[in-house]
């Protein structure tokens, strides 16, 4: 597709750091890609005739006399059909042994969709997990991310969400995975026999960590091409986002900006909204949904990153494990849909709300008896009974293995009340109890 | 702004959306100016000047500058456009029509108009020949929607002028001449429907600004009852991520009783906009009986909208606003957050490698914010109308943590503080407004409270007022249970804290997804407060601490259904029946 016939090639570099190099051109582009001795780079900074340019890989062994060419263009993936079913690299070059994909160059990073133009998500996700349907449930066009400590089963999860969710395609972005777990994603897709709907842009430890900047935009160029030009429903998923953060603050880091909390670029909620705002249900049918990881140094939600992602996306799914019933669960309180009130009670059943509102309630009141109890204190009856329901509400609706439809989980929560509450201490809408209401048996 | 010749420049360095500029001549701070790239113009604005080297922020990316890129300065700050058909609007930060563009994606250096100036309307005049007028005077008034809007002397006119002719009656253009005025030395101003100012400057055009008085209802009540906002006044909502905030100024700007509402959606969700898009147009204003959206302007710069448009759309919001409060109109300015205005501005400095203040947020950042505050407010014009702008504004605290610079600096200027909780929204106590740590400093107002005494009731601020020390005294008996153990206090604490307990859950508990319970009016709010000091003045006899918590169960399972009930039904009156025959079961003699 390059039509430059002559490139002219640059041999002096005047400035070196530790992630870009400095030299004297002219008629350079912002943003605009360039090759130093081969190594990608990205114009970061244009100061009259010198030119700033951040070198993915690093500027380790970059001599002064570096050969320098400037591609005239920013970074840019090809998109077609040929898309699915393949492995890239951040730069969106094969990974995978077969042929470079033939297709139109679109500029990644692209532009947004203006908001009058967007249809408000309407159409829920089924996955099977109550932690995630019956109390965060989610909806195509939704952007939400699982915040777990790096030994929870995110991935896992994750596959599996993805897998139960229907999707015409799913892109996944991975940065700063490890060869185990990218592997991992290979063979669960592969075993579903999904592969030839599994387009894959991958960073992996083994990577230069400042090239996962290319990888969500990556994923995000395709998944538009999909969602927009061929109208069909498309998931993104973006592990590990914390990982994708830290490359951003080595950057700003490396070109001496003056860090925000947690030494992190005080651009960082830009920086993040920016990816997860690509998340769209456009009226001409097509979506894309982003389940993203945000992985948490130990449960720790106010760092920056978790905060700011917080700030972002449309909820967030908390894993926690249950010690009491030894399973990981999506934990009620710090988890959120901020979607589901779309959906529910809409596309299920009307209890839903009540339901789900009620079922949070008794558990928190479990949760204040056990902290009783931790302190050394008696508990009452009502006490005893929140706590018996805490523990079969945690198994047989939180736990992440639960695999059943909605108007089961609804059933399960109202036998749940039935065997260890009154109606009054359940306090739901009496048109609800009237109809569902079930006595102990 | 007086600059007689256009100053030209090309670019010199760029670095994001901060861009250097090399002027042939003179600019001025906050000047706007168009970077010609490729053919299309990015519109861009002066953040600082350094010899003849002038440093501009963009709105738009930058991708693909180039240094030599010709630049051509506009002469004016920026500015909106004020007349006829901003109501029901959709812009971007800077105004322009979100729906006129075209294609799915934004495009760069798309600058649609904000009003349609061809669009005829039925003008009638207010003003007569050779009377005496000066900027914001009312020369006529048009019918927008269901308001009259009034075709005023422009605000950038400072002199006095005497009105020289006037259309008649009629159906005219808003890009007609309606007036035509005459200073003191006998030049003539023609004045149509349209005018512009600049966004950054207060608009002035008011007799003087008293304090305000006046309750502004917004059928929640947690606000009403216990935080009143006044129709002019401030308020703030700050809170960590899910606590509510967005929930909160949605119903807001459903419910609350003002002529006109302005969302700023500030680096937000674009879906939180799209929410307002779908729904409005479907949800009637009780007060009229039209559509919600007929009364809506949203100003929608979200999270994936050019950063520096951020700071720009809450002053676009707020400059339309005082358009607005000109013509004796109250105006509800939302604005969601004001925290990415902050962070945008952070942005920027640490760009231009200012000192920077607590947290890398400009030194600067207090005065802004207090500066912005101020332009809220509620005024009697030069004709003696009153009018008024409600400012209340979400903060988004980093982690959290309220003691961060946002935070702080909007707590000195607002006089609301509806301080959101995790621990409540965890809980899903919602509103998770906080009981205890949450204030209206308008209850302080003797004017608010003689407000209050006359038109809700006299015993009005003292209910309030024993309804908050109830609650007080509901947290104090909890943390002594939790510390002593259930049997370790008198009963009588445990009483206290059921009483506290069904104040939160009737009163400060309202679930905003429901048809009855999300918008309660102030009679209604009376009344259900009464019920409910009631409740918590009836003298119970408990044996053991043991039966409290089912009997209050029942209580506040009584009550919230009456809460689902409509008004005065009979569903509400059985459920009321149902509430005395549960007291009388505990009542002592
Ligand atoms: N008054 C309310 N009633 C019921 N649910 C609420 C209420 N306020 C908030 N919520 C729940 O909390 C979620 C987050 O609220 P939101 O206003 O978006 O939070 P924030 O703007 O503070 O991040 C909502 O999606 C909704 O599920
Ligand atoms: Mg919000």
């Amino acid at each position: 597709m390059e039509t430059t016939a002559f490139k002219k090639i640059y041999t002096k570099i005047t400035q070196i750091t530790k992630a870009t190099c400095t030299l004297q051109a002219s008629g350079i582009g912002y943003d605009e890609m360039a090759e130093v001795n081969g190594r990608l780079a990205q114009v970061v900074k244009i100061n009259g005739n010198n030119v700033t340019l951040q070198i993915f890989s690093g500027t380790e062994g970059i001599p002064t006399n570096a050969e320098v060419t400037f591609l005239g263009r920013p970074p840019v993936l090809k998109v077609s059909e040929d898309l699915a079913g393949r492995f890239f690299n951040a730069y969106g070059q094969p990974i995978d042994g077969g042929p470079e994909v033939e297709g139109e160059e679109r500029e990644i990073g692209g532009p947004s969709v203006n908001p009058v133009r967007r249809l408000q998500p309407s159409e829920l996700i089924p996955t099977g997990i109550a932690g995630i349907d019956l109390n965060n449930t989610l909806v195509t066009g939704q952007k939400i991310p699982f915040f777990a400590d790096p030994d929870q089963p995110f991935n896992q999860v994750m596959a599996m969400v993805a897998l139960r969710a229907k999707a015409d395609k799913i892109i996944l972005g991975g940065m700063g995975l490890t060869n185990d777990d990218y592997l991992y994603y290979k063979n669960v897709f592969d075993n579903a026999g999904a592969l030839d709907r599994i387009i894959s842009f991958v960073n992996t430890t083994e990577n230069p960590p400042v090239e996962r900047l290319l990888v969500p935009d990556m994923a995000l160029t395709a998944a538009e091409y999909f969602a927009y030009d061929k109208k069909e429903t498309v998931l993104v998923l973006l592990t590990d986002m914390t990982l994708y953060a830290d490359a951003l603050s080595i950057v700003s880091n490396r070109m001496d900006q003056i860090p925000s909390k947690d030494s992190m670029p005080g651009s960082l909620y830009s920086d993040l909204a920016k990816i997860y705002e690509k998340a769209v249900q456009f009226p001409e049918g097509g979506s894309i949904t982003i389940i993203a990881v945000t992985t948490l140094s130990s449960g720790d939600i106010t760092h920056a990153i978790p905060d700011n992602t917080g700030y972002i996306t449309e909820g967030q799914l908390f894993l926690r494990r249950d010690t009491d019933i030894g399973k990981v669960i999506i934990d009620p309180f710090r988890s959120l849909s901020r979607l589901k009130q779309l959906v529910i009670g809409k596309q299920t059943r009307a209890d839903h709300p009540q339901v789900m509102n009620a079922a949070v309630r008794l558990y928190a009141d479990a949760a204040n008896a056990k902290t009783k109890l931790e302190n050394g204190f008696d508990l009452t009856a009502y006490d005893e009974r929140t706590m018996r329901f805490a523990r079969e509400y945690s198994k047989e609706l939180l736990a992440i293995d639960v695999n059943i439809d909605t108007t089961q989980m609804l059933d399960t929560a109202w036998g749940l009340f039935g065997r260890h509450f009154s109606k009054a201490e359940v306090g739901i809408k009496q048109e609800f109890v009237d109809l569902y209401w079930t006595e102990k048996e | 702004m007086e600059k007689n010749k256009n100053t030209n420049g090309v670019v010199s360095g760029i670095i994001a959306n901060l861009v250097m500029v090399q002027v042939d001549g003179p600019v001025s701070q906050n000047e706007i100016c168009y970077i010609n790239l490729a053919g299309v113009d990015l519109m861009a604005e002066v953040i600082k000047v350094l010899g003849d080297v002038a440093y501009v922020q963009v709105f738009e990316s930058t991708r693909g500058l180039k240094v030599g890129d010709t630049v051509a300065f506009a002469g004016h700050m920026l500015e909106v456009t004020l007349g006829p058909g901003i109501l029901s609007k959709n812009y971007d930060g800077l105004q322009h029509d979100l729906d006129k563009m075209e294609g799915t994606f934004l495009r760069r250096g798309e600058y649609t108009e904000a009003i349609d100036t061809s669009k005829k309307w039925d003008y009638k005049p207010l003003a007569k020949v050779g009377e005496k007028v000066i900027a914001g005077s009312w020369l006529g008034e048009v019918k927008e929607n269901w308001i009259n809007h009034k075709i005023m002397v422009p605000f950038k006119l400072t002199d006095s002028y005497k009105v020289k002719w006037l259309a008649e009656e009629g159906n005219y253009a808003a890009s007609e001449v309606m007036a035509v005025l005459e200073d003191e030395d006998g030049k003539e101003v023609p004045v149509t429907m349209v005018q512009k100012f600049p966004v950054k400057i207060a608009i002035k055009a008011y007799k003087e600004k008293p304090r305000p008085f006046r309750l502004m209802e917004t059928g929640i009540r947690i606000i009403d009852t216990l935080n009143p906002i006044v129709e002019g006044g401030t308020g703030f909502i700050p809170g960590p991520f899910g606590s509510g905030k967005t929930v909160l100024q949605h119903a807001l700007s459903k419910q609350a009783d003002a002529d006109l509402i302005i969302v700023a959606a500030c680096g937000e969700r674009a879906n939180e906009v799209v929410e307002i898009f779908y729904e409005f147009p479907h949800l009637d204003d009780p007060r009229t009986g039209r559509k919600l959206m007929e009364r809506t302007t949203i100003i929608a710069n979200t999270s994936n909208m050019p950063v520096a448009a951020r700071e720009a759309s809450v002053y676009t919001a707020m400059t339309i606003g005082e358009y607005y409060r000109s013509m004796g109109l109250k105006v509800l300015l939302l604005a969601d957050s004001t925290s990415r205005w902050a962070q945008a501005l952070r942005e920027m400095s640490n760009r231009m490698e200012e000192l920077p203040g607590p947290d890398a947020f400009p030194m600067d950042l207090p005065a802004i914010i207090s500066n912005f505050y101020a332009r809220a407010g509620y005024v009697k014009l030069n004709n003696g109308a009153t009018g008024s702008i409600t400012f209340i504004g979400t903060v988004s605290p980093a982690g959290g943590n309220l003691k961060e610079p946002v935070t702080e600096s909007t707590k000195k200027v607002a006089r609301c503080f509806y301080a959101l909780s995790q621990q409540r929204a965890d809980s899903k106590r919602y509103p998770a407004v906080d009981p205890i740590d949450s204030y209206s400093k308008y209850l302080e107002y003797d004017e608010v409270r003689e407000y209050l005494s006359s038109h809700v009731s006299e015993e009005w601020i003292d209910k309030v007022e024993e309804t908050r020390n109830l609650l007080l005294k509901g947290k104090e008996a909890n943390e002594q249970i939790n510390i002593l153990g259930d049997d370790g206090v008198p009963v009588d604490y445990h009483l206290r804290y059921w009483r506290s307990e069904v104040i939160d859950f009737v009163i400060l508990q309202q679930d905003a997804f429901d048809k009855t319970d999300s918008s309660t009016p102030m009679e209604r709010q009376q009344y259900m407060l009464n019920l409910v000091l009631g409740v918590c003045n009836t003298p119970l006899e408990f044996d053991s601490f043991e039966e409290v918590n089912p009997f209050f169960k029942r209580v506040i399972n009584t009550l919230k259904q009456m809460n689902y009930s409509d008004y005065m039904s009979d569903q509400f009156s059985q459920f009321e029946n149902e509430l005395s025959t549960i007291l009388t079961e505990r009542k002592s003699a």
